[in-house]
């Protein structure tokens, strides 16, 4: 059967088993959106911006674990998603972006609304592709969508000219794919997981440090049993949290500059460490050469460029991390079985308890009367909501307090740009994630000034009646940064002050959202519940103290133990 | 260390700039690059001299491998190879200087393969430190200007 262009992208995506597609159109891509009335299994959501349709694809991705789909146009419409690329990247999450590009004669001429967007897009894709051959269009899509979720799973971007979306050719949608410059290797080597069994059994002081890998990969189950049956505490990083109940009392909280006392404690006088799909970032390692000393370093990741990139590793593996963490269960109730067993680390246990409640992540609680403290927004969010939403969240203090007062048990429930740190992320993620999840409760935890990035898609939420339910910390500063200007740069707070910011309950009513305002704690458990249960996409604007900073902290470029507390 | 790095890439438009924005956006350095096509139809290889430490090497390997277009990397100084670099030098030859060039030329086993009234065309081929060795020969008659392919390696038969 002979197809279009466009005709095949919209097939093979419904092939791909897509239901929603996140998009924006434009004079390069409207033969596409000619057809798409023709396929009502692909639900398109129309964005205000592309930036906000890279960022829902993404959302969607990570909230689900399946491939999230964005479609633009060619020039601006292709630019303006770089950031969201970028940010897919960092992260590691599975996008598909197609952008529309003039049609091939003009390619190289600068033509209207042309750009490189392939070139654009090289240091900042897992790969990229420039459709030139009607006949190669179908294995293109089949290949990148393979290449997303395989392996070590990020964008791939698909830049598809006008008149290749208008020439036809016969359909055939490979089933297999195959490229020789690429095999990620999945499966642990056997010895290397009987070593890590046995160092684990001999280990005094093992620690578990899981990154956003054990997600991505579906290790959760196999980490949570491995630790809570063999004793052994586990951190996580931010793109981590979630992958452990942060109510066991194995959990000693997140790591890094942010982190807690316990981890960063136990991190830095672990004998052992599992480093499970975490990459040693700078935000979890703080100063390289104190980094965990101590430790026999374990690295299981899938992508090999990791391993020894920023920490030496005694043992590296390159495997698949569920399909690591099964193998070592198994071998590790195999030299249980084999009567030599794994002692009880009780003395480690005993010490790190010790940590966590000595310094538990703490603030010091607002005056009677006085300004709501941030800290306890989080809080009551986890109260109302016992943990069962997602949160996502823009960047900055107002994604540390989410990360540190919210009580993650489940993975895919954070939804964060950790890498890239992108402000404005937040709020289309939560869209895209509401977009998976009709029925669930989204939450993006905001500041006054990211929530500023993408707030035009509050017209988007409105648009599809999706509910994300947006909090707003608006403490009126850009806060992180004025927190270390305070702290850093002389109290010299340079254009961070927010003063001039829009009245976001009119904002949100002149959307077509609810808008609530909380200035009184007394209030704000009440106005969130209302909130909660209001069926449309609203606002809470809730005032807090405009100075409260996020502790514990360890400086940029100090050791993990340099921390400052509450 | 200075390495050899010999890379089996798809021959695809973009697939060099891939492979040096690699190196620019990590900071790595390429010290000569060399892309031909093989016997094989749409492969081409590469042939990248780079410098630094062990963890640096590992991981411009790594990386290289990583990239979708490659379908192989060695590190040609892990292994007894053969190293080749060509080089043309047009150097001045004026009446006096040029039986003292040319006997160079001659020690050297390498060509002349232009002549002009007062410059010579050589043609060289040998390993990095023996166009350096004809380089500094040649300065004091003046260079004029230099082409080289930078270097292309093999591993060797016997190791």
């Amino acid at each position: 059967m002979e197809l279009t262009g466009a005709q095949i992208l919209l097939e093979s995506l419904g092939r791909e088993g897509v239901d929603v597609f996140f998009g924006f159109p434009g004079g390069a891509v409207i033969d596409i959106y000619h057809q798409i009335p023709n396929y009502p299994n692909l639900k398109h959501v129309l964005v205000r911006h592309e930036q906000g349709a890279i960022h829902m694809a993404d959302g969607y991705a990570r909230a689900t674990g399946k491939v999230g789909v964005c479609l633009v146009t060619s020039g601006p419409g292709a630019t303006n998603t770089v950031t969201g690329i970028a940010t897919a990247y960092m992260d590691s999450i599975p996008v598909v972006i197609i952008t529309g590009q003039v049609p091939t004669p003009l390619i190289g001429n600068d033509a209207f609304q042309e750009v490189d967007i392939v070139g654009i897009t090289r240091p900042c894709t897992k790969h990229n592709y420039l459709v030139k051959d009607i006949t190669k269009l179908a294995k293109t899509i089949k290949e990148a969508f393979f290449l997303a979720q395989s392996g070590r799973p990020g964008p791939v971007l698909i830049d598809l000219p006008k008149d290749l979306q208008q020439q036809k050719c016969v359909y055939s949608y490979p089933k297999k794919v195959s490229m020789r410059g690429y095999n990620p290797h999945y499966d642990p080597n056997v010895k290397q997981v009987r070593k890590v069994a046995e160092l684990l059994c001999k280990a005094k002081h093992p620690v578990i440090y899981a990154g956003g890998g054990v997600i991505s990969s579906g290790a959760s189950k196999e980490v949570t049993k491995l630790a809570q049956t063999y004793g052994v505490p586990v951190t996580a990083t931010l793109m981590g949290l979630g992958c452990f109940p942060g109510d066991d009392p194995m959990w000693l909280g997140m790591l890094g500059m942010h982190g807690t006392y316990a981890a960063n404690h136990s991190i830095s006088n672990a004998d052992l460490i599992l480093a499970v799909g975490a990459r040693f970032d700078d935000r979890v390692t703080g100063k390289l050469s104190e980094f965990a000393t101590k430790a026999t370093m374990v690295h299981i990741d899938i992508d090999p460029t990791s391993i020894q990139k920023n920490v030496h590793v005694h043992v590296p593996i390159v495997a698949d991390c569920r399909l690591f963490m099964e193998a070592l269960n198994k071998e590790m109730a195999a030299i249980v079985e084999e009567g030599e067993g794994c002692p009880p680390k009780t003395k480690w246990l005993e010490q790190t308890a010790e940590w966590k409640a000595k310094h538990p992540l703490k603030y010091k609680p607002a005056a009677k009367g006085g300004m709501i403290k941030p800290q306890s927004v989080v809080e009551a969010i986890d109260k109302i909501t016992k943990g069962d939403c997602i949160i996502a969240t823009e960047v900055g203090q107002n994604q540390m307090w989410a990360a540190q007062f919210f009580n993650y048990k489940l993975p895919r429930t954070l939804l964060t740009s950790g890498g890239l740190g992108t402000m404005g992320y937040g709020f289309p993620a939560a869209i895209g994630a509401q977009a998976a999840f009709p029925e669930k409760l989204v939450i993006d935890v905001a500041g006054d000034g990211s929530i500023q990035m993408c707030i035009q898609e509050l017209a988007t939420a409105v648009c599809y009646n999706l509910p994300v339910k947006i909090v707003i910390l608006n403490n009126g500063y850009l806060g992180m940064v004025r927190q270390w200007q305070e702290l850093f740069y002389e109290k010299n707070y340079c254009n961070t002050c927010m003063d001039v910011a829009p009245d976001f309950v009119k904002l949100a009513e002149a959307y077509g959202a609810a808008g609530f305002r909380v200035t009184q704690a007394k209030d704000l458990e009440a106005t969130l519940k209302e909130a909660f249960a209001t069926p449309k996409p609203c606002i809470v604007d809730v005032v807090v103290d405009p100075e409260e900073n996020v502790y514990p902290m360890v400086p940029a470029g100090k050791s993990l133990t340099e921390m400052i507390l509450v | 260390m200075r390495h050899i790095l010999s890379i089996l890439v798809e021959n695809e438009p973009g697939v060099l700039s891939r492979v040096s924005g690699l190196f620019s956006g990590r900071g790595f350095n390429i010290e000569t690059l060399n892309v031909a096509p093989t016997l094989e139809d749409g492969v081409s290889i590469m042939t990248i001299s780079t410098v630094g430490d062990e963890q640096i090497i590992e991981q411009i390997i790594k990386q290289l491998r990583k990239l979708v277009t490659v379908i192989k990397v060695v590190d040609l100084t892990e292994v007894k190879n053969v190293e080749r670099e060509m080089m043309l030098l047009k150097v001045s030859a004026e009446e006096g200087k040029r039986a003292e060039i040319l006997r160079i030329v001659d020690v050297f086993r390498c060509k002349v393969v232009d002549v002009g009234f007062d410059e010579l065309t050589i043609e060289i081929t040998g390993t990095q430190d023996k166009l350096t060795a004809l380089i500094n020969l040649m300065q004091r008659f003046g260079i004029k200007e230099i082409a080289r392919t930078g270097a292309v390696a093999m591993r060797r038969s016997m190791q």
